[in-house]
């Protein structure tokens, strides 16, 4: 069974299109074409031979023995780290790109945080021979150079995101902006399951390969086509989505989605939407956010950029207060500290924001006979600098 | 009436509109920004209601919107100078702003306090129509508040109509498909917009806004519409000059003056 918000975009109360009429007519061409295109045989055919050919799907569903012999359950990882561009990102940029080109759009624009996302648009734009330019906060292009790099590299324009607290979501006001003022032959990107419908749906859409190809691994593995768990880390909750998809009406499937506490929950620091997040609209829809009581949005704080954001998809808000997913805060310390025992102990070194989905494993009491799947969403390339640095403290 | 309403049956054409973010320069510039407006002839004025995140918003904008949010201006410190400033301002007052802070006030809560310091009309680009008439209508219409919607470029015909039908006072005319406070000067295909909005018919007055910066652009606006919203132009203006009256007065200077 599968997931899909109402004709206008709502899973419950979140979701929906809250845009000012210069955004009107891109998001009303968008949802009034993405099923169509993305049903279609041509379309599907493409995709599917994409995501095998060049970003090497399936990604494996690899039984980690030594960590399950610690965590005392059976723990596979879905290796999205192993996609093309190293994160799942990768699944909907493809989706989108396809749909932007039957469109007729010539120029790409994408908001990045951790990088991901703009590098995997920044790839599909050179495949695909398309003009991209990515926003990226100020604080995240300082954080995560080696992106910054593989964006220029694949011949993209990096434009840094100077307002508020130059981050993801400063990155996605600019992108909007940018829009606003090209509205023509360019499409927008969106990164995560964020955004005004289509975005959530389309986003998740494209991303539902990941638990898609889990059914089928799992019933090769282990003769049952569900797990006891799956566990994501969830930023704007593409990964989590995509690997939550078709086991959403699964009652047997808990879904764990695992929020950056950053400093934790009540320190001021934090991207803990779920946690301490309220009811209000962010870059376009209804969902839970971190706000003051006047409706400012608040600043987040994590260590994974592509954790740093105030809101969260109107679909994990949905899941959330109907009690079908379970989302629980996972602290910097703790998801480096998960970092680096994967690392030794699976030869997988993970990204900072997979690695919060990591951190589960030693917070929660499993049985030996769970299944526990746990959603790589990406590798730890980017992140050596934060990994290294208490690395050497740890050393010295 | 509805001191829009009654401005529109009194005066047809050259309306001058100005907007400014609550908040900035100071907390306390507001009572001193609207009476400088109404003294030098400004016919109606837009109040922003500052935000964090305003994604249809120029830089000018934005950065009035963080400083004033700096400074600690909420909506409710709005309304409360409103209300203090009550009947001493005349021209009609709009309250513009992002969906989220009214959201956060409560719509209903609102509504009643907007009417009862005086403003006259609300701008939310963000609200969306349906949710508008199917939840929110009757709280606008008990407080004999218009609800003023956008329209641009590439809105269809057949939208403009119905947001036509939905909007009471004006419609605000984005002058092109872009985010406040461009600064160019209007090109043919802005004017062919303005000249299809007239033929279309519309029961409500038009009011273009965006870009508005001298006197060229006024004009032009003031030729195929009925008037003008003048928002950055001011606002620069405002960061200027330390002085309030100094900012409206080098503002009209700026909107006489022949280029
Ligand atoms: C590796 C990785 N995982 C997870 C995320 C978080 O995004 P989402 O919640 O949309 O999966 C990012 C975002 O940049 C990422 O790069």
């Amino acid at each position: 069974m599968n997931f899909q918000p109402d004709e206008n975009g709502y899973y419950g109360n979140f979701g929906g299109a809250y845009i000012p009429e210069m955004l009107y007519h891109n998001v009303t061409e968008l949802k009034n074409n993405y099923l169509n295109i993305i049903e279609s045989e041509d379309f599907k055919k493409e995709f599917e031979s994409l995501l095998h050919d060049y970003a090497g799907r399936p990604t494996p569903l690899f039984y980690a023995k030594n960590l399950s012999k610690e965590v005392g359950a059976k723990v596979y990882l879905k290796r999205e780290d192993l996609c093309h561009t190293g994160a799942h990102k990768v699944n909907n940029v493809i989706g989108q790109i396809l749909l932007a080109k039957r469109l007729g759009k010539q120029r790409i624009i994408a908001e990045t945080g951790a990088g991901q996302h703009g590098v995997a648009t920044a790839t599909i734009c050179a495949l695909m021979g398309l003009e991209c330019t990515v926003f990226m906060g100020s604080k995240d292009i300082q954080r995560q150079q080696p992106n910054v790099l593989r964006m220029k590299m694949l011949g993209a324009k990096v434009v840094p995101a100077t307002s508020g607290s130059q981050t993801l979501k400063d990155a996605t006001n600019e992108a909007i902006r940018y829009w606003i003022n090209n509205p023509n032959d360019t499409h927008y990107v969106i990164g995560s399951t964020i955004g005004p419908h289509p975005y959530p749906d389309m986003v998740a859409r494209f991303q539902s390969v990941i638990s898609f190809e889990i059914k089928k691994q799992l019933k090769q593995k282990e003769n049952r086509e569900t797990p006891d768990y799956i566990i994501a880390c969830v930023g704007g909750g593409s990964n989590a989505a995509g690997a939550f998809y078709h086991y959403i009406d699964e009652p047997n499937v808990k879904l764990i989605g695992v929020e950056a506490a950053g400093k934790g929950i009540s320190s001021g620091k934090t991207a803990a939407t779920i946690a301490i997040g309220t009811e209000g609209v962010i870059h376009g829809c209804k969902s839970l956010l971190m706000q003051t009581k006047d409706g400012q949005v608040l600043e987040a704080h994590s260590i994974s950029a592509g954790l740093d954001y105030p809101g969260i998809g109107p679909l994990h808000a949905h899941l959330h207060q109907k009690g079908l997913a379970k989302y629980i805060p996972i602290t910097d310390d703790e998801a480096i500290e998960a970092a680096h025992r994967l690392s030794k102990l699976e030869g997988i070194i993970p990204a900072l924001e997979s690695a919060h989905a990591i951190a589960i494993l030693s917070m929660m009491k499993f049985k030996e006979s769970d299944i526990i799947i746990v959603n790589l969403s990406g590798r730890g390339d980017k992140d050596m600098e934060v990994y290294s640095e208490k690395f050497n403290n740890k050393e010295n | 009436m509805n001191k829009i309403t009654l401005l529109f049956q009194t005066k047809k054409n050259n309306i001058l509109s100005i907007f400014f973010t609550a908040g900035y320069p100071t907390t306390d510039s507001t009572a001193t920004i609207l009476k400088s407006l109404e003294e030098n002839g400004v016919d109606m004025v837009e109040i922003g209601i500052p935000y964090s995140d305003p994604l249809a918003d120029g830089t000018t904008i934005q950065q009035s919107s963080s400083s004033a949010i700096k400074n600690g201006m909420t909506l409710d410190l709005l309304f409360t100078q409103l209300d203090e400033l009550k009947g001493n301002i005349k021209i009609p007052l709009i309250l513009m702003g992002y969906y989220n802070p009214v959201m956060q006030y409560g719509i209903e809560k609102f509504c009643n306090k907007a009417a009862s310091v005086g403003i006259s009309g609300v701008i939310l680009p963000d609200l969306p129509i349906i949710e508008y008439t199917s939840k929110y209508q009757k709280y606008f219409e008990g407080s004999n508040l218009s609800i003023i919607y956008l329209i641009t470029p590439q809105t269809p015909d057949e939208r403009i109509r119905l947001i036509d039908s939905v909007s009471n006072g004006f419609i605000y005319a984005v002058s092109s498909s872009s985010t406040t406070g461009k600064s160019n000067d209007f090109d043919d295909s802005q004017i062919e917009y303005l000249k299809k909005i007239n033929s279309l018919g519309l029961k409500n007055p038009i009011i273009v806004g965006f870009g508005i910066h001298n006197k060229t652009t006024l004009n032009t606006a003031w030729q195929y519409a009925n008037g003008a919203i003048v928002g950055s132009a001011y606002i620069n203006q405002l960061t200027k000059h330390n002085d309030i009256e100094v900012a409206t007065h080098k503002l009209l200077m700026q909107l006489k003056e022949q280029i």
